[in-house]
């Protein structure tokens, strides 16, 4: 194993303006900062949209002020073919459907709540996520 | 008003993901590379984001309500199935082949790349296939964001809230 781009205090900072935002949310209009029942909501839902648009357009904004503080656009690397965009892209939308959540649903503010649902959701996501990388990595690829 | 705030705490959502590495496959993808190229970092993203929402929550939630609606859309589901857990595992399998999850790829839009363009229209038409898979059979599951979830909350609504004597128990007496 090879310890590498480790960014704890960034990490750390990013992941608390997260939270934040998180509780922001609940305290305004009462709502979970979960990215995968906004999207679908937003796209997919009969009413109630305009708050998850507003939502969605300050999360597109944040790249912007990033560039602006720092002078670079977030780096963004992607290691995989489009063809593993297209299909990852496409389970995760069943998964998430399916499990009720993703990251930010399930893994802030589902575990925040101490919701036995969430926890579970995370164990396992964490799980497949890991062994697939694991398949992709060491054993199918090299 | 309202709708302002929403953009912003989404600002603040898309600023903490672009800060985090959330948003970079190649973290991602690394944090759970452990026999490989390790990168730990995601660890401290999800410890900040939970940790920071646990306490924030235990204050906002003994408000009587949020500020610019009724009730607290709290999901009360406490049931773990066989669809949380199935549909979890596929998500982790989607996760690990292309290294975006929703909200890290929902920011990522803002830098215009391809790739995460690609993604999102991925994800956005698995969304819409299961939700029409679940509309269309009988047993339904609970689509986050759905009307499943507009159930009394963990407060109720605000009119049944307790509080202090109201101007029609003092006319009744």
């Amino acid at each position: 194993m090879e310890i590498v781009n480790f960014t704890p205090f960034a990490s750390l900072f990013g992941g608390v303006l997260i939270g934040l935002a998180a509780v922001l949310l609940m305290a305004a209009i009462g709502r979970i900062m979960g990215a995968t029942g906004i999207l679908s909501a937003a796209v997919f839902a009969e009413d109630d949209r305009a708050w998850r648009w507003a939502l969605l357009a300050g999360m597109i904004s944040g790249p912007a002020v990033f560039l602006m503080v720092t002078g670079n656009w977030p780096e963004i690397t992607v290691p995989v073919t489009p063809v593993a965009l297209i299909i990852g892209g496409f389970l995760v939308g069943i998964g998430v459907s399916y499990g009720s959540g993703c990251t930010s649903g399930h893994g802030v503010c589902g575990l925040a709540r101490l919701s036995p649902r969430s926890f579970a959701a995370v164990l396992t996501f964490m799980a497949t996520t890991a062994i697939t990388v694991y398949a992709v990595r060491h054993v199918f690829g090299g | 008003m309202r709708l302002i705030s929403v953009y912003l705490i989404g600002l603040i959502f898309g600023v903490g993901i672009s800060i985090s590495g959330m948003a970079n496959p190649e973290k991602v993808l690394n944090f759970f590379d452990f026999t490989g190229t390790w990168d730990p970092s995601l660890a401290f993203v999800m410890g900040g984001g939970v940790v920071v929402a646990f306490f924030g929550y235990r204050v906002v939630l003994k408000r009587e309500g949020p500020s610019f609606d009724q009730i607290f859309h709290v999901p009360q589901n406490r049931t773990i199935d066989l669809k949380l857990l199935g549909g979890s595992a596929v998500f982790g399998v989607g996760w690990g082949l292309s290294g975006f999850c929703p909200g890290g790829a929902l920011p990522a839009l803002g830098t215009g790349r391809w790739e995460v363009i690609l993604f999102t229209l991925a994800l956005i038409a698995g969304m819409g296939v299961a939700r029409y898979i679940n509309t269309h059979t009988a047993k339904r599951f609970q689509t986050p964001g759905g009307p499943e979830l507009h159930q009394p909350a963990a407060h109720g609504p605000l009119t049944e809230a307790p509080r202090g004597p109201t101007t029609e128990q003092n006319i009744g007496n």
